[in-house]
């Protein structure tokens, strides 16, 4: 029986449960100094003047550097299509632009030294005026790159013929799509060793070989005289893509140095900046006839960029690609404009673009759905894209493999017994009961592996038998190890406890494209189930000599882990009689690319109780139908589908990264920004769908984003469902008590 | 002001030198007894992640003075079973598949020992406020929850 598709338990576990997973701060360095970054504390200001002078006489402060000491060029955008006048100067040169830019840097023996010694640091600050607001940004009143003579870094825009001009009924909204931090548990941190010749650094990162490249572009060092390990990495949720200033930073003060270096930040550090995910506002139209049918679809939005041009400027041409979402409508118009802000810059988050087009999409049709009277369950189903149209290249561009998403709507609202539900509300609403029941539902597909780029795996046999996995994808939580040993157990035979997993090592693994997108399984994996084949195919040939026979008689029993003629299960040979005796190592390796991008689809359904006197909300079910084509290990899916929610939910009720108009962070801990916690989540239900996708030979699609690309707007949904019979059409996230209070009392004062 | 103090920690007493007396428990614990179980995630007692044992309580390391904690009891992760096998929690996050990328399960794991030797039968509510101080960024705490699940019906057969 195939262990594919079985629920494997993972390989990894036991290190970390006992405490002996191999984080950065873990690791002993002898003779590291430490780094401390000091970081602006106005958001928008020239620097005067640094005086380093007490900080310079405090025990084991070896150095305090400024710009003036850092050789390094600025850094272009992240992305070539942007504004090149936005770039990023790795220590301030002249003008601060959010608080937790980095003005100066402090060497010490100790880290505790250096954090002392970094409060010392007196820096002169002439204030600019402040700009949070991306409205406020967009009218370019205050430049915060002067030099670009604009603070839009990249715009995304479309022509305008009136699409609504035929519609019978037209509605419109304001989404705030907020601000949030991705906030891995282990924060950022890295080593670097500086040989004469060579920089070896350990990085907190998503992917070697990518930080690899940025660090080696940053330095002016070529790639091979740059190693980059990634040991465990305590979770990265997209913010742990490519490579920070601080970590950049390190390597140049190895090399400067000639001795290890290391920094690891705090978490207020790593609340300032790390890049943050999400920040759209969205203004979103939709029309068509007064029995529900969409006819038009129109985006508009601003992306707040932070103040640097980084990933997060990007992400509308994923929100782009991927607006039109599950629905066939003939018109659907899109325009953004990604604003500098005097905030921390944003990056990718778990969706990075793609919830933000879902959220706008099914917030919308819900509104249209209440306008034309009709069950948001309802009028989904009148507008779904049928099966029968895939592959389809959609309005936006897209290419959707696969998808079934009328089959999937009703496998959760089945779940969910959705009739049931809508009969107790309606049952609260009439006894006027003070917690009212919300139901919000959220279709959607996405897109993974999004730039359909490929990625390198190999597999080697050992002498006695066993195999060694290398992988140019890379975890980070993922249970990588667990699902690619499944891979190669189920087609050579070899126990999967024989099985070594290589990743994360610039020097073990030749190329590699990192994990983001959920594209690991989907590329890496299947790079890996094809290097696996290739090397049966030459362990054939050697039994085929062993055994005088010919090469395409010769099978094998992967029970047994042997080869043997076919027919004749004796006399047969073992992995490890195969390599007995034999030099030439047998190995084979694969770059593969696959057939393009897949799009996973479902839909979710949340129910609320929400309190009307209090507004506070609370999750009592979430039912989810994910299909991400066909799964390897579903213990794995259910923990990523289950993480993914949470932190759908999770947006959607609590979290939000907020500055005061002067641009001071106000949630810059674990005490002031609302991370959700095991009291305020229920145990979510999953549907089981499968629908294999035909452009990789597993046919999987990815998994780590769907969660929360679902999740989210199905809560937020939930929420104004369950007060909309107050006359509440809209709230804005995070609901909060306050928020959804507010909005009671604004729509009931009417 | 530097001194030396002793930490009994899983019942082995451990001396601890030249370190200044302001330093936290979790700082002494990994950077200076090589005891890294503990984890280092917001360093303000919001997270867990650095979960131990002072005399029976479960507690933030991070907000614990190590020289406060010389006539305590100190239990960590690493004293769970000192033979290097695995307790019937950590056994049962592995099956209900309860970790992701690990950083926040050795606190974890700690909570959910401290809430089952208090409490062989709690409630769905004692539990999540028993695990509602510790963090996990991963899981969505749905697989936590099975795990506990699993325990408490293993521990009452």
């Amino acid at each position: 029986m195939s262990i594919l598709g079985t629920r494997v338990v993972r390989i990894e576990d036991p290190r970390f449960l006992k405490g002996e997973g191999t984080y950065i701060a873990n690791l002993e360095v002898p003779g590291a100094v430490h780094l401390t970054f000091v970081r602006s504390q106005m958001a928008h200001a020239k620097i005067l003047n640094i005086d380093a002078s007490e900080a310079l006489s405090m025990p084991g402060i070896k150095a305090v550097w400024t710009s003036a000491d850092v050789d390094l060029a600025p850094a272009p955008p992240a992305n070539p299509m942007m504004n090149k006048a936005f770039t990023y100067p790795f220590v301030v040169t002249e003008v601060a632009r959010f608080v937790g830019d980095i003005v100066a840097i402090v060497v010490s023996d100790t880290k505790t030294q250096g954090v002392d010694a970094a409060e010392t640091v007196i820096v002169d600050y002439d204030p600019l005026p402040v700009v949070v607001d991306i409205d406020q940004a967009f009218r370019n009143e205050v430049l915060l790159h002067p030099n670009a003579g604009t603070n839009v870094v990249i715009t995304f825009a479309a022509e305008k013929p009136d699409i609504f001009a035929d519609c019978e009924v037209v509605v419109d909204l304001t989404i705030e799509n907020q601000r949030v931090a991705p906030a891995p548990m282990e924060v950022r941190a890295c080593v670097a060793q500086w040989d004469g010749q060579r920089l070896t650094q350990w990085a907190c990162s998503q992917g070697a070989h990518g930080a690899r490249d940025g660090i080696a572009q940053a330095l002016g060092l070529e790639g091979s005289q740059v190693r980059v390990i990634t040991p465990d990495v305590g979770g990265g949720f997209g913010a742990k893509s490519g490579v920070y200033a601080e970590e950049i930073l390190v390597g140049w003060a190895a090399r400067k140095l000639g001795q290890p270096v290391r920094w690891t930040e705090s978490r207020t550090e790593n609340m300032l900046s790390m890049g943050h995910g999400r920040a759209q506002r969205q203004r979103t139209k939709m029309g068509g006839t007064k029995d529900g049918k969409i006819t038009a679809y129109r985006i508009e939005l601003l992306q707040d960029a932070g103040a640097y041009a980084k990933a997060g400027a990007i992400l509308p041409y994923m929100t782009r690609l991927m607006a039109g979402g599950v629905y066939d409508i003939p018109h659907v118009q899109f325009e953004s404009h990604s604003v500098v802000t005097n905030t921390t810059p944003t990056v990718a988050y778990r969706g990075a673009g793609r919830p933000e087009a879902t959220a706008a999409i099914e917030r919308t049709i819900d509104e249209f759905a209440r306008v034309c009277g009709i069950d948001p369950a309802e009028i989904r189903k009148k507008n779904f894209l049928k099966p029968d149209v895939f592959p389809l290249t959609t309005v936006m561009g897209a290419k959707y493999d696969s998808g079934e998403y009328e089959a999937a709507l009703d496998k959760a609202l089945t779940a969910a017994g959705y009739t049931q539900l809508r009969e107790e509300q309606q049952r609260r609403r009439a006894s006027g009961d003070p917690i009212q029941l919300g139901i919000g539902i959220a279709s959607y597909v996405e897109t993974t592996n999004p730039m359909g780029s490929g990625d390198y795996g190999a597999v080697e046999i050992k002498a006695d038998g066993g195999a060694v996995i290398r992988t140019g994808s890379s975890s980070h939580g993922q249970g990588h190890h667990t699902a690619w040993a499944m891979l190669v157990s189920e087609a050579t035979g070899i126990p999967m406890d024989k099985i070594e997993f290589h990743f994360g090592d610039t020097d073990d693994v030749e190329r590699g494209g990192g994990t983001g997108g959920s594209r690991s399984l989907q590329v890496g994996g299947s790079a890996v189930k094809l290097a696996t084949d290739a090397v049966i195919e030459k362990a054939r040939e050697r039994v085929a000599d062993l055994l005088e026979a010919a090469v395409e008689d010769i099978v094998i029993d992967t029970v047994r882990g042997a080869f043997h003629v076919a027919g004749s299960p004796a006399p047969a040979r073992t992995w490890a009689e195969i390599m007995t005796g034999i030099e030439v190592p047998l190995e084979a390796e694969v770059d593969y690319v696959p057939e393009g991008s897949t799009f996973p689809f479902g839909t979710h359904v949340c129910v609320v109780e929400v309190d009307t006197e209090t507004g506070s909300v609370a999750v009592v079910r979430h039912i989810a139908c994910d299909d991400a084509g066909t799964i390897i290990n579903p213990l794995i899916v259910d923990g990523q589908v289950h993480g993914g929610i949470a932190q759908g939910v999770a947006q959607a009720l609590l979290e939000v990264v907020a500055f005061d108009p002067d641009g001071n962070p106000i949630t810059s801990n674990f005490a002031d920004y609302g991370i959700i916690s095991a009291a305020e989540l229920p145990s979510f239900e999953r549907v089981p769908m499968e629908t294999p996708t035909p452009r990789n030979p597993l046919g999987a699609k990815g998994i780590g984003e769907a969660g929360t690309i679902g999740a989210t707007p199905a809560v937020h949904n939930a929420v104004v469902d369950a007060v909309s019979h107050l006359g509440v059409t809209h709230i804005d996230m995070p609901c909060t008590s306050i928020n959804v209070w507010n909005a009671i009392q604004i729509a009931t004062a009417k | 002001m530097n001194e030396i103090y002793t930490l009994k920690i899983n019942g082995t007493e451990h001396q601890v030198k030249d370190a200044w007396v302001g330093e936290s428990l979790l700082y002494v614990l990994r950077e200076r007894l090589g005891l890294p179980g503990a984890k280092g995630a917001c360093e303000q007692g919001e997270c867990g992640s650095c979960t131990v044992f002072l005399d029976g309580s479960a507690v933030c390391s991070c907000l614990v003075l190590a020289a406060s904690a010389t006539e305590s009891d100190i239990a960590t992760v690493e004293g769970l079973q000192p033979d290097g096998s695995l307790t019937d929690v950590q056994q049962a996050f592995i099956d209900e598949g309860a970790v992701q990328c690990g950083f926040c399960t050795p606190g974890l794991v700690m909570a959910v020992h401290h809430l089952l030797d208090e409490n062989p039968s709690p409630s769905e509510l004692e539990v999540k406020e028993a695990l509602s101080g510790n963090i996990c960024r991963c899981t969505g705490y749905g697989r936590i929850f099975a795990a506990v699940d699993k325990v408490i019906a293993d521990r009452n057969k």
